[in-house]
């Protein structure tokens, strides 16, 4: 189990509503959210569009809006939310996360392999 | 030998049976039964005894070990003795006469200290050594202490036990104040317990709203809302740094912000963990709490576990309902046909009396849930329910929980919704009526003609109908013809219905409503803010009756400034609801970073100035400078982590933000004027700093830009701007409205006035009816062509009071915001917005847990 999970910290670390960022040498920057109604999600921080860093965006429910354009992505499945062509299908990788004991986990070999999709032209 | 073996679990044996250990005598002459010896006397342990006696009384010789020095009771009714409802007696759930008829032993206030795996022991704290061939361990949990300095005082206390309970009884005879750490289940019934018994209490809690594991932010608020009724402090957001003493007392607390609460009495009840001690040091598999199979059963098959001290498939569960699912399925492992245990879904109420609240399931809500809200602002009533591929998966109620049994079955049942959907929320009376009642629309066409629809306004259905029938065709037609659903808004669906039912497809829909979590426009929103005094965003939610739980990326915004032009000096900011660039102060560009614009007061600057923001941009590597049409300097490129220091940089060289990101005031342009011109007829400079001066930092329904031009000519292109001035022979001619934006409009002349100070006046009261009236995000091109120029003329002047009134309300509310946020940030406030949590460097190839194991060594 200890090599599946990487603790990344205490859950107080990321306030309601907020989302704080986790580099990953040789991967995508992780974008960690903390909804307003107490849910945790982790996605690759970029916008399935043009690649807008989702963790400065706007969380409602479990959803955050792009701060580049204002696509909406699922914080569970990392799929664009809008009923356009351009974003049908779109979608960004998830990363496993739980929370055990005021502290929260990431998936190990996801946080690593994670790739971001190509933005689009 | 034996003794010697007990007291030695160390690392050599963890987990390994001795196969040659001296066999302890397993059963007494005479008694054929196998032992089982109990670890716990608590709801857990000994509700697994009674299971087991069910199945076969005489199968086991029961021994129970005991910490506390009573017999088995009910440890979630401790609230109701705290509070005085209730007194001990009424919670023993097993008497002495129990133990004794059931031929159990009881071996109370002895806690166990050691388990000898191999030998099948266990010792107590006086020294007891018994022997077992099977071993329940139901350790329970603890409270969780916060490691803060002050903690052992006396009178700092949990919530768990009967010992807890007489310190706070003792403590509240005296009176005082207590304060509460934890504002979840346990915390506030340890909060309304010491209230009724007479003490001043102040919850501090960590998070921003109550109860936030069970319930939403909607369901927070309205509880905070009532607690504080009842006379409770309730400090969201609060950080414990210290508990405060004096001769080895408690004193009070010291929030982490430098606020001191005086207490006699300070419970500590933010959360509990698994007491896994006692297995962890006989060697069991523990990882937060005790792990088990379906069974109940440890990784030692001799041993097993249940309750709050247990791990099962990864949960650990705090409540009570989960244990009697354990208990079931251990005793039938244990004496009869395995059953297999499963995980139980839990639900939650708050035993606190008057309040009623009920929280089942999963209400995390996402894309392929579907969440359904009522709010019936006039009772008090919030529910939720989210159906999830038409099964129920989670409800919240507050304020009505009638129905909370119904759901949490409908839940636990995963039954198929879809015939009920339309329904659901209005609970099972309604839902289950059966025919006509099922179809919400059916439901008012069935209501009879003088049946009230709009409880605020008193408006009957037959009134309602024979406005539609008179021509109303419109939500807002009816709202402004009869008043129904003017007021809270909580009939707007009954109205919805009811012109659907009278029009059809005729209904023509309402001037645009805010965003689509509402039926209410923008104006709806603005007047009942002021007329119901509703001052935050989660209030405005439920009283409005909002249609998600949380609004979206559109009202969130638009209510946070539309509380915060309405309550200056009071509204508290929320930044969830801001866009990224007024979140950060500065603008996101295409890559990620951001550009940074310092003020320039009239597009003046110096050279020390401008010798600073070269050094910034050299310092912090800017990629592009570039003077901006608002004449001021722009850095682009700047990293999120770097814009606190750059903040300061440019700060300690006495320039402040320029709010070129905000909804707000931007930039005041100016040509040289008078004083420089050959043609200028006024200080147009002097007169663009002082309009700089006054209006910035004012948040505002959009960007807002202002130009003083010194002669007709217009150098500053003045007639292009939200506020113009033209300064011409004879004083100031004032113009409005102007946008260079997609669509150019050239600017309307407003007035012409005689002194500086004039259009000073006029500027900040054009303004103030500006950032009162217009929609959120609604220039003021597009406002004045919504509303006329007559419109804003007539505002501003038919009463000669009208100028000066609304240039007191903006200069009034532009003391709370002018303030730098740059400065601010740059001090260190909210840092952990510019930082990342940590960085991953992951192992070329992934370590085994042994390895991992040695490396830790």
């Amino acid at each position: 189990m200890i090599g599946d999970w990487i603790d990344i910290g205490p859950t107080t670390q990321i306030s309601p509503g907020n989302a704080r960022t986790l580099p990953v040498q040789g991967g995508e920057e992780i974008a960690i959210f903390h909804t307003l109604d107490n849910q945790f999600y982790a996605l690759v921080n970029k916008c399935p569009h043009k690649h807008g860093p989702l963790s400065q965006g706007i969380v409602h429910g479990n959803v955050v809006t792009c701060p580049l354009h204002s696509w909406n992505i699922s914080l569970k499945t990392g799929e664009a939310l809008g009923d356009d062509p351009l974003e049908r299908g779109a979608c960004v990788p998830t990363i496993p996360i739980r929370e055990d004991a005021g502290r929260l986990y990431l998936k190990r070999d996801a946080l690593v392999s994670a790739k971001a999709p190509e933005a689009m032209a | 030998m034996a003794s010697l073996r007990l007291f030695s679990v160390g690392a050599q044996n963890l987990g390994v049976p001795e196969v040659n250990a001296p066999n302890l005598v397993k059963i007494p002459e005479g008694d054929l039964r196998e032992r089982l010896v109990v670890v716990g006397n608590g709801m857990a342990g000994c509700r697994a005894v009674e299971e087991i006696l069910a199945r076969d009384a005489d199968r086991f010789a029961i021994t129970i070990f005991g910490a506390e020095p009573r017999v088995n009771y009910n440890r979630i009714m401790l609230s109701p003795v705290l509070a005085g409802e209730k007194q001990f007696d009424d919670i023993v759930i097993n008497t002495d006469e129990w133990y004794v008829e059931n031929d159990i032993t009881l071996i109370s206030g002895d806690p166990v200290v050691a388990i000898d795996r191999a030998a099948q022991t266990v010792t107590s704290a006086s020294g007891r050594i018994e022997a077992y061939d099977r071993l329940l361990i139901a350790t329970g949990s603890e409270p969780f202490i916060i490691p803060v300095p002050g903690k052992d005082l006396s009178g700092v206390v949990s919530f768990r036990d009967l010992d807890d309970v007489d310190k706070m009884l003792t403590a509240a005879a005296n009176g005082g104040h207590a304060v509460v750490i934890g504002g979840g289940l346990l915390g506030l019934e340890a909060a309304h317990g010491l209230s009724l018994r007479g003490m001043e209490v102040t919850v501090l809690h960590l998070m921003p709203t109550l109860m936030e594991r069970q319930l939403d932010e909607a369901a927070g608020w309205l509880l905070k809302s009532e607690l504080e009724r009842r006379g409770q402090t309730i400090l969201t957001g609060a950080d414990t740094a210290e508990i405060l003493g004096k001769d080895g007392k408690v004193t009070g607390v010291k929030l982490k912000d430098g606020r001191e609460i005086p207490a006699s009495i300070v419970v500590m009840a933010v959360g509990i963990r698994p007491s896994t001690a006692l297995a962890r040091q006989a060697g069991l598999e523990v990882e937060r709490g005790i792990m088990v199979d379906d069974h109940m059963v440890t990784s030692d098959p001799a041993v097993m576990a249940v309750g709050e001290c247990v791990q099962h498939r990864g949960i650990c569960y705090g409540l009570v309902a989960p244990l009697w699912d354990m208990c079931r399925s251990l005793a039938d492992a244990a004496v009869s046909t395995p059953s297999g245990y499963t995980g139980s879904v839990t639900s939650t109420k708050l035993k606190v009396s008057g309040i009623d609240l009920f929280s089942a399931g999963d209400f995390s809500g996402g894309a392929d849930c579907e969440d359904i809200v009522m709010r019936d602002a006039a009772r008090g009533v919030y529910k939720r329910v989210i159906v999830k591929n038409n099964k129920l998966v989670g409800a919240v109620l507050y304020g009505d929980t009638a129905d909370g049994s119904w759901y949490f079955d409908l839940l636990k049942r995963e039954e198929d919704v879809s015939d009920i959907r339309e329904a659901l929320i209005f609970g099972q009376a309604f839902a289950q009526g059966g025919g006509a009642l099922a179809d919400p629309n059916a439901a008012v066409a069935a209501l009879s003609d003088d049946a009230e629809v709009c409880g605020c306004n008193g408006v009957t259905k037959g009134t309602v109908v024979s406005t539609i029938k008179g021509g109303a065709c419109s939500l807002d037609a009816v709202r402004s013809q009869c008043k129904a659903s003017a007021s809270c808004g909580s009939c707007t669906g009954l109205v919805e219905s009811l012109l659907k039912l009278t029009l059809g497809d005729d209904v023509k829909s309402g001037p645009k409503t805010l965003c689509k979590c509402t039926s209410f426009s923008h104006d709806d929103v603005r007047r009942l803010i002021v007329e119901k005094s509703l001052k935050a965003i989660p209030q405005v939610m439920q009283e409005l009756t909002w249609k998600t739980p949380d609004g979206c990326a559109s009202c969130r915004p638009a209510l946070n400034y539309y509380l915060l032009c309405a309550w200056p000096g009071e509204y508290v900011d929320d930044q969830q609801s801001r866009f990224v660039n007024e979140r950060m102060h500065a603008n996101i560009q295409k890559d990620g970073t951001y550009s940074v614009v310092p003020r320039m007061w009239g597009g003046v600057t110096t050279p020390d100035e401008l010798r600073a923001i070269a050094d910034a941009a050299d310092k912090y590597q800017a990629r592009l400078i570039k003077v901006t049409g608002g004449q001021r300097i722009d850095l682009f490129g700047i990293k999120k982590e770097d814009l606190p220091a750059i903040w300061g940089d440019l700060n300690a060289a006495g320039m402040v933000s320029g709010h070129a990101y905000g909804k707000s005031l931007r930039t005041v342009k100016t040509c040289v004027g008078s004083e420089w011109c050959r043609f200028g007829t006024q200080d147009s400079t002097g007169l663009g700093i002082k309009a700089e001066q006054m209006t910035w930092g004012s948040w505002m329904p959009h960007k807002f830009k202002i130009a003083v031009s010194g002669c007709p000519r217009n150098c500053a292109e003045a007639t292009i701007k939200d506020f113009g001035v033209i300064c011409v022979d004879s004083g100031y001619e004032l113009h409005v409205g102007g946008n260079g934006g997609i669509h150019v409009r050239a600017t309307d002349l407003l007035s012409k006035v005689t002194t500086e100070q004039e259009a000073l006046d006029v500027c900040a009261a054009f303004i103030q009816l500006y950032r009162e009236q217009a929609w959120y995000l609604e220039r003021t091109a597009p406002w004045i062509e919504r509303v006329g120029l007559d419109y804003v003329k007539a505002q501003l002047f038919d009463d000669p009071e009208a100028v000066a009134r609304l240039a007191k309300r903006f200069h009034y509310s532009q003391q709370f915001m002018q303030d730098d946020p740059w400065a601010r940030r740059a001090a260190g406030e909210d840092s952990e917005l510019h930082q990342h949590l940590a960085e991953f460097r992951p192992f070329p190839t992934p370590l085994s847990t042994a390895q991992l194991k040695e490396a830790a060594e």
